[in-house]
């Protein structure tokens, strides 16, 4: 039966996190963009809110609530709204736990999974994108090559969040023409963390370059054991992450400039009050809620564990023209107000930029 | 719970829609795409005969919207022929008692029928509450004088059955907006007749009509909603509008099925040329024409849902005026580019009358016009997400 109504539970999360994003991030995101710092205590605080672990069972030490993309999309939406690089660091532990739950073998479920169940937040990451021209999830250079009971891992890695402190991270490589996940702990010989990288925007959120210099792992490591994972999976459930949180950049940057342009007085009317002005809102608020849409009707087939990728792979195009639309439009409004820092659609529309490159950097 | 699943029961009836439209409708859709003014009897008759059936009923929930969509991937010409009470029917729910609704439907179910809207005037459209037409109160009648244009299936609701025709007018010129109410003017009554009619770019198996009003007499009881007018409230005025919060996403959905057909013949062409379009590649690597059409079927599939939450909205007795809008100027406006790019893409195919693309794109300019304009659905939704009356944003 066709319903646009979360349920119950899922409304009283989205109210809490709703709340959280107002009352916690919006009040140190600028601080944290210019500091390039997120306070821990922010982290804990949302941490706390088992955003990442109620999706684990009971039997690996979890509440035992039910892993939604649905869910996932409605939390990524009012987490973005709040920051984006908060966002990204408070669910940073799922780009690990989430593979490992869905397509982990037994023995890594019970070997990973308590570890983000803790009460205090570990970080745990995953690593994807590559730098170099071109890039193409779908055919690594990173290369894994089994031998004997290792696997051994080479290639460089970018865009690796929390690289830096994270105890595991999974590693995405090419291997016999497949791609898989490697899990490979923090420490290991030829695992080097880079520099943190400069970027244009998420600035508050601290990403790395890796590189694997014939880095051995044990063959059990290999995410799935020998059935491997489902990749195309794992891309498509980024796709629609990332593209929930673009609509919930480009509702900020919307609502933001409304509320401006009701208040901005030229020739004596609010700005709001001319076609102009309110014709781009309008859109922008039409294209927000399109693509909301699109990403539940992609979620709602990842619950189902039907094939998606037409769905998340057109959702994820769509988000990121409409954020960048968006997101360049709340500049606009703002005029000159808009380009300077002392208003914050400057910095969605870095952040905003940034979706079309961010694969793999959010799963749901 | 958010769902995408139908029931069977709606999965059925969607099914029986598109069978429908490619049996029915496809065969006979040039022809009566380039006889204009002719009448596609049989297509009336055998769509009147299975009318129990459900396909074609109008229905305010999100499968209606996707029957809709299927029977306009057949030819959105013939669906608006399809005998049935129409935008009048919707004007006559959304603002009419208990009682009209039976008075004026009942006559529905005998022999083929249709109910038309007339609203837009030579010199006005979009802005309803410049509406000329007067209603003068006589005793227990009202007398109607004044033009309608572009009414759509009014020869049909008036001269070849026995339908109705929905008017607005106003009973009281000084009070603007206040004074604009709706009359139901049966099919055959004194003082009302067909006029021109119009050779239209696209849907054109249906007819479009002008409607002039000399001294035409219809009982008191024939206004919908309230009689009084309240200079101060403009809930009478606000409760005809309320027609379009059921009518244009039902619109928004014809614009669908037009757009589909279009979609769907340009992957066809493709698939039978060996040309595969990917899905879940970057963006860089894929190429002008898999951009295009994942564009295409992007915006396509941004319209469909924005159309299914307005009808679903309106199935749950929420309000839906601001949704029904958005969805509106989305599909009629994403179909209109759609149809547009899809000719471009087919080359002489496309721009041939042997095959049904340039038709398509004819048909669909017209989902961006009527039931308000692309340009008056913005504004609707801008005044609403503004929080605006029509006084702040004009």
């Amino acid at each position: 039966m066709i319903s646009f109504s979360p349920t119950e539970e899922q409304q009283m999360i989205v109210a809490m996190v709703k709340q959280f994003a107002s009352d916690e991030m919006r009040k140190i995101y600028r601080e944290c963009d210019e500091s390039g710092d997120i306070p821990d205590s922010v982290i804990d605080t949302a941490w706390k809110m088992g955003l990442v672990s109620s999706s684990i069972p009971e039997d690996y030490g979890g509440p035992d609530g039910e892993h939604s993309a649905i869910t996932g999309s409605l939390i990524g939406e009012e987490l973005a709204w709040g920051d984006l690089s908060m966002a990204m660091h408070i669910l940073c532990p799922s780009l690990f736990a989430y593979p490992v739950l869905e397509m982990g073998t037994d023995i890594q479920r019970k070997k990973y999974l308590p570890l983000v169940c803790d009460e205090k937040y570990k970080a745990t990451t995953a690593a994807l994108i590559e730098p170099r021209f071109g890039f193409d999830p779908n055919s690594l250079s990173t290369i894994a090559r089994l031998d004997g009971n290792e696997y051994v891992l080479n290639g460089e890695k970018c865009y690796v969040p929390l690289a830096a402190e994270a105890d595991l991270l999974l590693v995405y490589a090419e291997e016999n023409s497949s791609r898989q996940g490697f899990i490979i702990e923090k420490g290991t010989k030829g695992l080097e963390v880079g520099e943190r990288e400069k970027n244009m925007g998420i600035k508050a959120l601290a990403t790395y370059e890796l590189s694997l210099k014939n880095c051995r792992v044990p063959k059990e490591n290999r995410l799935g054991g020998e059935k491997g994972c489902d990749f195309n999976r794992i891309m498509n459930c980024s796709r629609v992450a990332l593209s929930a949180m673009a609509v919930g950049v480009a509702k900020a940057a919307f609502e933001y400039s409304r509320d401006y342009a009701k208040e901005r007085v030229a020739f004596g009317e609010p700005v709001a009050s001319r076609q102009a002005i309110a014709f781009m809102l309008a859109e922008m608020a039409i294209e927000i809620d399109a693509t909301r849409l699109m990403v539940w009707e992609a979620a709602w087939k990842l619950d189902r564990k039907e094939e998606a990728t037409k769905e998340a792979s057109l959702v994820k195009a769509y988000a990121d023209d409409m954020v960048l639309m968006v997101t360049d439009r709340g500049v606009q409004i703002l005029g000159g107000h808009g380009y300077v820092r002392e208003h914050p659609v400057e910095l969605w529309l870095r952040n905003g930029r940034g979706f079309v490159t961010f694969d793999g950097m959010a799963i749901v | 719970m958010i769902d995408f699943e139908l029931t069977p029961e709606e999965k059925k009836q969607i099914e029986k829609a598109h069978e429908l439209a490619e049996e029915l409708f496809r065969p006979i859709s040039r022809y009566y795409d380039e006889h204009e003014h002719e009448t596609p009897q049989e297509f009336i008759d055998k769509m009147w005969e299975i009318r129990g059936e459900g396909i074609a009923s109008m229905g305010m929930d999100a499968a209606a919207a996707l029957r809709t969509e299927e029977l306009c991937w057949g030819d959105a010409g013939l669906y608006l022929c399809i005998p049935s009470p129409g935008l009048g029917g919707a004007a006559v729910f959304a603002a009419g008692t208990k009682e009209q609704v039976t008075r004026f439907l009942a006559g529905f179910g005998e022999k083929p029928t249709w109910g038309a809207m007339a609203m837009t005037e030579p010199g006005c459209g979009s802005d309803t509450a410049a509406i000329t037409t007067t209603a003068v109160r006589d005793g227990d009648e009202w007398v109607l004088n004044g033009e309608k244009i572009f009414v759509t299936m009014g020869k049909r609701a008036l001269e070849d059955s026995n339908g109705l025709v929905v008017v607005w007018a106003t009973v009281d010129k000084s009070a603007g907006r206040a004074g604009i109410k709706s009359f139901v003017v049966p099919a055959g009554t004194p003082g009302m007749r067909v006029e021109k009619m119009e050779k239209k770019l696209g849907i054109r198996a249906s007819d479009t009509v002008t409607i002039v009003f000399d001294n035409c007499r219809i009982p008191f009881e024939n206004i919908l909603g309230n009689p009084e007018v309240k200079k101060t409230e403009t809930k009478g005025f606000r409760g005809a509008m309320a027609t379009f919060d059921a009518t244009r996403p039902i619109i928004a959905a014809q614009a669908l099925g037009v757009g589909r057909a279009a979609l769907d013949y340009v992957k066809e062409t493709l698939e039978n040329e060996g040309i595969k379009i990917r899905y879940g590649v970057p963006r860089q690597k894929l190429t002008a024409l898999e951009r295009d059409i994942t564009e295409m079927e992007a915006n396509y599939k941004a319209a469909k849902l924005l159309t299914l939450r307005a009808l679903w909205m309106m199935s749950q007795l929420q309000p839906n005026s601001l949704e029904s809008s958005m969805a509106k100027a989305k599909a009629g406006l994403a179909v209109t580019k759609i149809t547009q790019k899809a000719v471009e893409i087919m080359g002489p195919l496309g721009y041939s009358r042997k095959y049904l693309l340039e038709k398509w794109m004819r048909d669909a300019k017209i989902n961006d016009i009527f039931e308000g304009t692309g340009q008056i659905n913005m504004l609707v939704t801008a005044r609403r997400i503004l929080n605006y009356s029509r006084d702040q944003l004009k």
